[in-house]
């Protein structure tokens, strides 16, 4: 987007850049929030009190904020893994999927690694193996479907939500099978715990925070380096904007395509192997439903640039942490939080809709992040 | 639909029928195993011949619908509602009441369509991004209204879930009554009577979604909407030039597709069972998608992709009655997990195009800018 007074100074620019971007997503969360308040008096409850108690929850105290970044690390890892993918072009829903993957294997390293070795491993290797494991085994769940759409053109968006389907009965299968916690107490669908050596420090005492959110920001600035600074970043966005331009200028589409979406997978099974080390400290059956279609709405909401979805995860762990204080306060329930967000998209999607509300014209040219079947 | 992939479809559906036949065998006569799962298979393949031709008239006009899940899940909530509705406040009886939830599904499922149409007609939002907005939507407005209706303050149900009105009744063919005259006194012939008749006692939903089919493939190779359907759909600027609206042809197509999308979910909460869970689609809206693509964009081959669908499925209930009589070897068929992969494994093989290339309609997906 070019300013149109060139002779501004740069940080003057760069300020204005950042408010036209984030214009619309703005205007859009305002509308939904609007549209929520008025949902939430047509169902007899009080927004303002609603409201209150989501801000409370969110941020209200120190545990309240500890718990939002708790929140915002998978959104960040999971945001971004969506963005990456829209930047190459492709669409992935299967964020989910990916995600369950890394965390099972993730937790299996954890777990299972110093009985196969027969001895105790040091953090400096246990650690970064676990979560090296994760962020593989989410990279190739998803590269099947990159090499799918590669060679074959089978459509990456039914294919990913297949895999979250396939991923979603496997780790049922394993979960309930051969990789289910064996203690005597146990009836529920989980592994084991990981090894102590496999679990990330704490960063303060009695607080849920952990250096995966730390990692998460750190992951953010390399995904904007990578797309930005980088040959492969240029490959990627280069075959995003037109594949045949991208393969005139002699850039390897196909291997760029399944790169993409491995990298796209690899950060979705980081989401996973992060709550698995960082969190959880094991992987248990339904603890990540949903993050996959919340990813896609952080994605768009922060228009695929990793400073965007940092802010749009925030904005999203907020919702959902704040939640539960707004259903104590008021007893509306807490799914009210999926059709805000729902909302959010909805504006933030077809941003014609609130440029028409608020009259705001279009500058730049359309973008396009996805094609249709013809692949 | 070229030979390829017909036998395809036959072969499959072959295997799958063979597999339980072979391991049934032992417990039941194959003809029953075999008509059992004829009758399960179309049963369960109506929410999916539904939603492909959903598919199919919103992609034959120029739309891309990826919101077939979310508008069959949001239909399935309404027409649901609707019936406890009509059968508890209003007072009408249950055969009333679920009749006009079945037209509140397809009244939901055709103002999701709306919405869907206002997006990417209008709007001209990124028509894959509109339909997982509608899916994203359908989740949220269910999830919440699912409990605050029920569950909420001042909820006029007093936080419980009234009993549905039920189900859709089967509608008997008279098979077994025409031929007992002809069987005579053989019990043999008229137990195999009796278990073909089974094929042919379908409920309502599932007997429309057939007649549905070939109505849909007279509609758009027969009729002039047919043919200006599909010409807004190839090529919308010649189309707009002989003078054919192509705004109003899509805006109609896609709603009419919303509509089959909404008795699809109607087959869910008043055909199927008389409940409603949260997410109960299960991704049926997506295999749709497949089906409709396998199908090359045509009524009867998408309904035909849809009976291997409905075949694995049936497989998969099926095999639970044979549970006990797997043979060791086969053992892996006792996990449920397992087999239940066959549905979502067949649509990647299928979007390969290994069975034969197919080709969209040529805007397909391409909002239409004068």
């Amino acid at each position: 987007m070019q300013s149109e007074k060139q002779s501004n100074s740069p940080i003057k620019r760069l300020l204005q850049s950042i408010s036209d971007a984030s214009l619309v997503p703005f205007l859009a969360i305002l509308t939904a929030v609007v549209i929520g308040g008025i949902i939430i008096k047509l169902v007899g409850g009080d927004p303002f009190l609603a409201y209150k108690g989501l801000l409370q929850g969110a941020f209200g105290s120190k545990k309240a904020l500890s718990e939002t970044a708790v929140w915002a690390t998978p959104y960040i890892f999971a945001g971004l893994a969506v963005a990456l993918a829209f930047k190459g072009g492709l669409f992935n829903i299967g964020a989910e999927g990916q995600l369950a993957v890394g965390a099972v294997f993730s937790a299996l390293i954890g777990y299972a690694l110093p009985e196969w070795l027969g001895f105790d491993l040091p953090i400096y290797i246990h650690l970064p193996l676990a979560i090296f494991v994760g962020m593989l085994t989410g990279g190739i769940w998803a590269g099947i479907v990159g090499a799918l759409k590669a060679y074959t053109g089978g459509h990456e968006v039914i294919n990913t939500i297949m895999m979250n389907y396939i991923a979603l009965n496997t780790t049922s299968f394993l979960l309930n099978g051969i990789m289910k916690d064996r203690s005597p107490t146990n009836v529920i669908a989980r592994t084991p715990l990981i090894a102590e050596s496999a679990r990330m420090p704490e960063i303060f005492d009695g607080l849920r925070i952990h250096w995966g959110f730390v990692l998460a920001l750190l992951v953010a600035f390399l995904i904007w380096w990578l797309l930005n600074k980088t040959t492969l970043g240029f490959e990627i966005r280069t075959v995003g904007l037109n594949p045949d331009a991208a393969q005139y200028a002699g850039i390897n589409v196909k291997r760029t395509i399944i790169l993409t979406m491995m990298l796209s997978g690899a950060l979705a099974g980081l989401a996973g192997s992060i709550e698995v080390t960082g969190l959880n400290y094991r992987h248990e059956l339904g603890f990540s439903i949903g993050y996959g279609y919340d990813a896609i709405a952080i994605a768009l909401l922060g228009k695929s640039h990793p400073l965007g979805i940092v802010l749009a995860a925030f904005l999203f762990a907020a919702m959902r942490n704040g939640a539960t204080r707004m259903q104590f306060l008021t007893q509306l329930p807490v799914d009210l939080i999926s059709m805000i967000q729902a909302l959010i998209l909805l504006f933030v999607a077809a941003d014609a809709i609130i440029r028409y509300i608020y009259r705001i014209k279009s500058k730049g040219e359309r973008v396009v992040l996805t094609r249709g079947w013809g692949g | 639909m070229d030979w390829k992939r017909f036998s395809f479809i036959a072969l499959i559906i072959t295997v799958l029928f063979g597999v339980v036949v072979m391991i049934g065998q032992v417990k039941q006569p194959p003809l029953l195993i075999i008509t059992s799962m004829l009758a399960t298979t179309i049963a369960v393949a109506t929410p999916l011949t539904l939603g492909a031709l959903s598919g199919v008239f919103c992609e034959r006009a120029g739309v891309v619908n990826i919101g077939i899940e979310g508008m069959m899940l949001t239909a399935a909530f309404f027409g649901w509602l609707g019936g406890i509705y009509m059968y508890h406040i209003f007072g009408f009886t249950p055969a009333v009441s679920i009749t006009l939830g079945v037209f509140f599904a397809i009244l939901t499922g055709g103002l999701m369509s709306l919405l869907h149409a206002v997006l990417s007609i209008t709007f001209k939002v990124d028509q894959i991004i509109g339909g997982t907005v509608i899916n994203i939507l359908a989740v949220g407005l269910t999830g919440f209204l699912n409990r605050q209706l029920f569950f909420g303050k001042g909820s006029v149900f007093g936080g419980s879930v009234p009993g549905s009105p039920g189900v859709l009744p089967t509608i008997h063919v008279p098979l077994t009554e025409l031929f007992t005259s002809i069987c005579g006194s053989s019990a043999a012939c008229l137990q195999n009577v009796q278990a073909i008749n089974r094929v042919f006692d379908q409920k309502p939903i599932a007997i429309s979604a057939i007649l549905l089919v070939f109505l849909s493939h007279y509609i758009l190779f027969n009729t002039r909407w047919g043919l200006r359907t599909r010409a807004v759909g190839e090529h919308p600027k010649a189309a707009d030039t002989v003078g054919i609206n192509v705004v109003k042809m899509r805006y109609a197509n896609v709603i009419i597709g919303g509509m089959f999308a909404g008795l699809a979910g109607a087959y869910f909460t008043i055909e199927s069972v008389p409940s409603f869970e949260p997410l109960l689609t299960n991704g049926r809206g997506f295999i749709s998608l497949a089906a409709m693509i396998f199908g090359n964009w045509t009524p009867i081959g998408a309904w035909a992709a849809a009976l291997v669908f409905g075949a694995s499925q049936a497989m998969l209930i099926n095999m639970q009655i044979y549970r006990d009589v797997i043979p060791p070897a086969w053992s892996f068929l006792q996990e449920s997990y397992i087999v239940g992969l066959t549905p979502y494994i067949l649509t990647m093989i299928i979007l390969t195009g290994i069975i034969g290339k197919t080709t969209p309609p040529a805007a397909d997906g391409v909002p239409y800018e004068k």
